[in-house]
């Protein structure tokens, strides 16, 4: 399987007047042709920095201070601004949690989609309709035609989602970066969503990052799966191989939490303490503070270190008995 | 879980909710010159029947615009009902006035979805949850300082932080606040909005815990209204799902989700993405959710319902019970 993105110790730091916030700290993982790569974490872990700086839209103060973005083997990191305006939209593309930061309120979808084909390809006009209509067809939006005429305050929440994912199929881009793109809808809506996204991601060959919360939706939809907390990538692997056994005290404890993975009435599996602030980070393992395996020897930073074929995790004491989370 | 008799705690009986958005001058005389205007009605709530038991928990669900929240303010007692009677213990509280409506008030209270929407930004921490308190005479200006110390350290939160103010808080922080300040009054029912939606998966699960173990030691009794399948099913006696409205299905919550009956529930369950369950294919209900503000006739899930029949359009189903307890709003129950 070739490779379409490497990402390689990527850390985008913000310089603010508080100090340096660090939010992506060291990050590395692949994503292959037609793969789903599901990177996961909470509030803070740096997920969305991480999408943000691939397709390089992190604004000062925030900026790539070191690593590589190898798409296709170019540094994304290193390009110019004019190389990446080429890029994104046509090759690389992205999916917001809130649609309405793709679509422009005061414009009918149809000026918003043939601009995009205009864009980045010398076609007709009519054709460049033709493609927006048909992408609204294959996302699901019924009689595409005289829904191209709407403005976005027409749509519901779901369908607005929708032309958000066509806007981002019309060039038939080899990556797309879906930023929590379901967490806002309902659950039957983001049924419907996630089977369209599986449905394109193993018709069309485009590779997946879809940024979550929610390990749920990762067990369901990813092949791969990446666990990040404060800015850095603590498991990853296999994504039934993570979710069954996971290595890190971290996955477990989060695995752990999800409801359904506990006793009805129980009380849940829980992780002590909060996330710490990204400001002032302790030294050595983030986790440490809340860790129930921590010791001395978690002063200093553990190693991304493939434990076993195809699993990543970062950690000195890792349940490699199987924890059964 | 005893009902040690029959009268529940609370009874929501026949409410109906309505929110009309009336015409303006304007459209008034547009109206009078021919144009095809209406006042637009929604019904939020429509002809909901429903009780609870002392100590039960009740899992409300529903996708947005099914009125959950609606129905949840009304039986915190903070909405009025457009028809039908709340009743506490037996006794409507719409119809008290004066020191017996203010009590009634304070029996039930609510915490809210958005822990950064909920906290008043300019009060400290100590007013936010003592204000009600020390205006209903639970505590004493003497006594505040310790009693606010009692209902922070009870949420989870250190007392030393009470001259704080709610945006230095995290959002799990300000939540374990908002059940701070439900709780300052001492409430026999709380209603829980989307209580843990906007939270972390781990906070989350502490919040769920200090439910559980609040509701345990202050023999507290639940409306938790949520979209979360898992974590209703998880805290839940029982479960009430809505559909436009409407109450389309109700049973114990073990039996709702090892046999749910009406279609509705059954393609909610379907969708419900679970972490077990590996790169499956994520099956599909047909269609959105149509608009409240003109809803289908008959059945309002049978545009939507692959069982839908000729009658599904034309009757409103009645619910019914389909077993001990378990009752149901579908045509292809008779």
């Amino acid at each position: 399987m070739s490779t379409t993105l490497e990402v390689r110790n990527l850390r985008t730091h913000f310089f603010t007047r508080a100090g340096v916030v660090k939010a992506v700290d060291g990050v590395s993982f692949t994503v292959g042709r037609g793969q789903v790569l599901g990177l996961v974490g909470e509030s803070g872990s740096g997920k969305t920095v991480t999408g943000f700086s691939i397709i390089g839209l992190v604004d000062p103060p925030g900026r790539v201070v070191e690593g590589e973005i190898l798409f296709h083997g170019r540094n994304l990191a290193t390009a110019s601004e004019e190389e990446l305006r080429h890029l994104r939209g046509n090759r690389i593309a992205m999916i917001f949690q809130d649609p309405m930061m793709t679509l422009n309120p005061v414009l009918r979808v149809d000026t918003q989609m043939i601009e995009t084909v205009l864009a980045h390809e010398k076609v007709s006009r009519e054709e460049a309709r033709q493609r927006s209509r048909d992408a609204l067809g294959m996302v699901g939006i019924p009689s595409p035609d005289e829904r191209l005429k709407s403005y976005p305050h027409q749509f519901s929440g779901g369908m607005r989602q929708r032309v958000a994912i066509a806007i981002a199929l019309l060039h038939r881009p080899e990556l797309i970066i879906a930023d929590e793109p379901t967490t806002a809808l309902d659950v039957t809506i983001q049924g419907q969503i996630l089977a369209e996204v599986q449905k394109l991601a193993a018709t069309t060959g485009t590779s997946l990052i879809w940024i979550t919360h929610d390990l749920s939706v990762v067990a369901g939809l990813a092949d791969e799966i990446a666990v990040m907390y404060a800015g850095r990538v603590v498991e990853g692997g296999e994504v039934g191989a993570v979710l069954d056994a996971p290595f890190h005290p971290y996955t477990v404890g989060l695995i752990g939490s999800v409801p359904s993975r506990n006793r009805r009435g129980e009380p849940l599996r829980q992780i002590p303490g909060m996330t710490p602030s990204l400001l002032k980070l302790p030294a050595g393992c983030a986790f440490r503070s809340r860790c129930p395996r921590a010791d001395e020897a978690c002063l200093a930073m553990p190693d991304l270190l493939e434990l076993r074929p195809g699993r990543r995790a970062r950690c000195f004491h890792p349940h490699l008995e199987g924890a059964g989370a | 879980m005893s009902a040690t008799n029959d009268t529940p705690l609370l009874e929501l009986r026949g409410i109906s909710r309505r929110f009309e958005k009336k015409l303006d001058f304007a459209g008034k005389i547009a109206r009078f010159l021919g144009a095809p205007l209406r006042e637009e009605v929604v019904h939020a709530v429509d002809d909901v029947t429903i009780g609870i038991r002392k100590g039960e928990v009740v899992g409300l669900v529903g996708e947005s615009g099914c009125g959950k929240s609606t129905l949840g303010r009304i039986a915190a007692g903070i909405m009025p009902p457009s028809n039908g009677q709340v009743l506490w213990r037996g006794t409507d509280v719409t119809k008290l006035d004066g020191p017996a409506s203010r009590e009634a008030r304070l029996r039930a209270q609510m915490i809210f979805q958005d822990p950064y929407a909920s906290l008043n930004p300019r009060m400290r921490v100590e007013d936010i949850v003592g204000e009600a308190p020390l205006v209903h005479g639970m505590t004493t200006r003497a006594g505040f300082s310790a009693y606010v110390e009692e209902q922070m350290r009870r949420a989870g939160l250190d007392p030393a932080f009470k001259r704080r103010y709610p945006h230095q808080f995290s959002g799990g922080q300000r939540q374990r606040i908002g059940i701070a300040r439900a709780l300052a009054v001492k409430p026999e029912f709380i209603v829980c909005d989307e209580a843990v939606a906007a939270l972390d998966v781990s906070i989350q699960a502490q919040i769920l815990n200090l439910f559980m173990k609040l509701r345990s030691e202050l023999d507290l009794t639940y409306l938790f209204i949520s979209h979360d399948l898992s974590v209703v099913e998880h805290l839940s006696d029982r479960v009430v799902i809505m559909y436009l409205g409407r109450v389309v299905e109700q049973a114990p919550a073990e039996e709702i989700f090892a046999r749910a009956n009406h279609p509705y529930t059954v393609s909610l369950l379907n969708s419900v993405p679970r972490i077990e369950a590996r790169k499956r294919a994520f099956t599909t209900v047909k269609g959105e959710i149509p608009s409240p503000l003109n809803p289908p006739t008959g059945c309002h899930f049978h545009p939507r319902c692959p069982h839908a029949m000729p009658r599904c359009s034309q009757e409103v189903p009645k619910l019914k019970e389909v077993a001990p307890g378990h009752f149901s709003a579908c045509h292809l129950n008779s």
